[in-house]
């Protein structure tokens, strides 16, 4: 069965040294922006900018030191899920906290 | 069939070899099976002490056996162990780890070493959370619910969910196993759509396993901090929200419901394709179904808090969700009684089991859409129908399955048949054991009787009586199979390969398998259930 072949994983891989260090000055720089950004008072902006610099991090982490990038299609699959699922968990919690306030109940 | 022919006994994974080293260092999936088997059968019977102890109490409107304090602590501990040291391991950690690498034609689980990991995790788990009960108990319920546990009970609250973060783990391993074992160790020949549907749903499982079990773990990991170093996550005095708790407790254990029926669905899709010598209906539609209830599964947990404060608009939303879910359970009932229709039926206890599973099921089910339904549940939210409902499920449907799952695999696993006439009769008393202990309930919940109390106004006196009553005809029918399993032992029939002459690949091997399962790695060339096309011969043993 063709199955059985096709997700065997990448043991061995080896990217250039120059796109580790790419990725890692890409980090520093990130990083770099998180301390400035935290310095500027920008209302709850300052929160969001900090979880997305952090997301992007992650994710770089992830595909390039983690390998992710040249994992068999198991792998990828099995971290998207993941991530979906952490999806699932916050965006279906603020159904309720997004909403709770256009309640009109009498006695509001 | 069982007229043993085997003089000279076969090398096998029980007499390969002894000692109680051998067996706490195994990593044959068989012996972890059995490992597992000894320590929820255990569980089981702690969890059903406390059951009973409950149901004492009940019998009598005024709170005169226990106190209220004690019997707190009583329904958090049988909850407790039911749902995360029983319940939750049965089927999948001692009948899908016994049965699922035999099936997939392997010879043993992806993982062998994790495997057993997971067991001592389990053992680890354990210990922790009794640890905690026997130094004084809990007093939560089994649902931890914030601010009472983080910062009012006065009971072992970190320890018994530390005990629980432990066993997780253990669960997620299995589910890893499972899944790596399923995409990686199936005989050639063996398609996914060729998979027995056990499997199946044991990957369906193993999905929530891996995706859900590390929110509970960290949930109740936060109530632990938040109540020993107040960190604020669940108190609003420090800027947490206690409902944020029943949103991520839920996540997990709605999913977790699901994952307790599952891999019972897939003992009950093997059994009634063997017992009625046809293929499934709709295998296609049935595997889906495992898949879809997995992933709907996670879509509906908010509907635990219709009345816990919640804005209107997301309950909405998750009470049609919950609707949802329902589809494809009901697939799964239908397709099982296409396939025994015009089939030729046999009444061994694994079908008698089967067939209180589907009854029992669907009454559970159908009175979870109605707790779904958003008026409905204003009314009988945390009241004895919620209670009745997810018995319903979980013992009419989960233990249910399990049981029927161990008659079935129990000549596989240990090459003897046990006492049908025994058996038939104890199935009879646990489905009319657990009618009579749950279905007064129903009615006791719509009357306004809540949940969770040791007294109550005497008028619902004679409904309590009659589940007490219905309780003990439960405890002899599950105190009879331990008696006569372990009877059979000693005393059983020798099964012989295939006593039920069944598919699959786990009836292609000797009973009880070698240690490596197969002599030779078989090869598929047939679909799954394929008994049409098999000799027509009666189901002869135990008759
Ligand atoms: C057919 C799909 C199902 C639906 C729509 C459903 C719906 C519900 C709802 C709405 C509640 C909350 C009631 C309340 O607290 O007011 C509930 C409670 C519960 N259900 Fe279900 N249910 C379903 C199937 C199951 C299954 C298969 C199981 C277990 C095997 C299960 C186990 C439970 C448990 C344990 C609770 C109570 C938890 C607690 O508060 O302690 N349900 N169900
Ligand atoms: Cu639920």
């Amino acid at each position: 069965m063709a199955e059985h072949k096709e997700e065997t994983g990448s043991v061995g891989h080896i990217a250039p040294a120059k796109l580790y260090v790419a990725i890692w000055a890409i980090l520093m720089a990130l990083t770099l922006t998180t301390v400035l950004v935290s310095m500027v008072d920008i209302g709850p902006m300052n929160v969001v900018v900090a979880l997305v610099i952090a997301t992007i991090k992650g994710t770089l982490v992830v595909l390039f030191f983690m390998h992710l990038r040249y994992s068999p299609k198991l792998t990828m699959a099995t971290v998207i899920a993941a991530m979906f699922w952490l999806f699932l968990l916050l965006s279906l919690t603020m159904t309720d906290y997004l909403t709770r306030a256009w309640s009109t109940s009498p006695g509001h | 069939m069982a007229t043993a022919v085997q003089t000279v006994e076969r090398e096998n994974y029980l007499n390969s070899n002894y000692g109680i080293k051998s067996w706490l260092l195994t990593t044959d999936h068989k012996r972890i099976a059995v490992l597992y088997l000894i320590s929820i059968t255990a569980m089981f019977w702690l969890g059903g002490f406390f059951a009973m102890m409950i149901r004492l109490e009940l019998l009598t409107p005024a709170g005169d056996l226990v106190s209220s304090d004690t019997y707190n602590k009583l329904f958090t501990m049988h909850g407790i162990i039911m749902v995360f040291f029983f319940l939750i391991p049965a089927v999948p950690a001692v009948i899908g780890n016994f049965v699922v690498p035999l099936m997939v034609g392997a010879k043993d689980m992806a993982f062998p070493r994790v495997n057993l990991l997971s067991w001592y995790l389990y053992m680890a788990g354990a210990i922790t959370a009794l640890t905690a009960m026997v130094t004084g108990g809990v007093d939560t319920g089994w649902t931890f619910y914030t601010p009472f546990s983080t910062t009012y009970s006065n009971t072992h609250v970190i320890g018994a969910a530390i005990g629980i973060f432990i066993a997780g783990f253990s669960s997620i391993l299995t589910g890893l196993n499972f899944i790596v074992t399923i995409h990686r160790m199936r005989a050639p020949g063996l398609t996914w759509r060729r998979l027995p549907l056990f499997c199946w749903s044991n990957y369906a499982a193993a999905i929530i396993m891996v995706l859900g079990t590390p929110v509970i773990a960290i949930t109740l990991l936060l109530v632990a901090l938040e109540r020993a170093f107040h960190i604020g996550i669940f108190d609003p005095r420090l800027g947490g929200d206690p409902i944020l708790f029943q949103h991520l407790f839920w996540f997990y254990s709605h999913p977790a419901v699901y994952l307790m029926i599952l891999p019972g669905m897939g003992v009950i899709s093997e059994i009634v394709a063997c017992f009625s010598r046809k293929r499934v209906f709709g295998y296609e539609f049935v595997a889906l179904a495992s898949i879809a209830i997995a992933v709907f599964g996670f879509l509906v947990w908010a509907h635990h808090m219709f009345v816990a404060g919640i804005s209107v608009y997301a309950a909405l939303v998750f009470s049609l969700l919950s609707y949802l879910v329902a589809i494809p359970s009901a697939v799964k009932v239908f397709n099982w009684t296409a396939t025994m229709y015009k089939g030729s039926i046999s009444y061994n206890t694994p079908m008698l089991y089967a067939f209180g599973f589907i009854g029992l099921f669907t009454v559970g089910g159908l009175t979870g859409i109605f707790l779904a339904s958003l008026g409905i549940d204003v009314h009988v939210h945390d009241t004895y129908f919620v209670i009745a409902h997810f018995h319903y499920v979980m013992v009419g449907g989960g233990v249910m399955a399990y049981m029927a799952g161990l008659h079935f695999w129990w000549p596989k696993m240990t090459g003897k048949m046990y006492p049908e006439a025994w058996a038939k009769l104890s199935a009879l008393l646990v489905f009319v054991g657990f009618n009579t202990t749950f279905f007064p309930q129903f009615i006791l919940g719509y009357m306004g009787s809540p949940r969770r109390y040791h007294a109550y106004p005497p008028e619902f006196q004679v409904l309590n009586v009659l589940s007490t009553a219905g309780a003990s005809i439960l405890a002899v029918g599950y105190v009879l199979p331990m008696i006569y399993f372990l009877w059979s032992l000693r005393y059983g029939k020798d099964a012989g390969p295939n006593p039920w002459n069944a598919t699959g690949l786990e009836w292609m091997t000797s009973s009880p398998p070698p240690t490596h399962n197969f002599d030779e790695t078989p090869v598929v060339t047939w679909e799954a259930y394929d008994y049409e096309h098999q000799p027509q011969e009666e189901i002869t043993v135990g008759h």
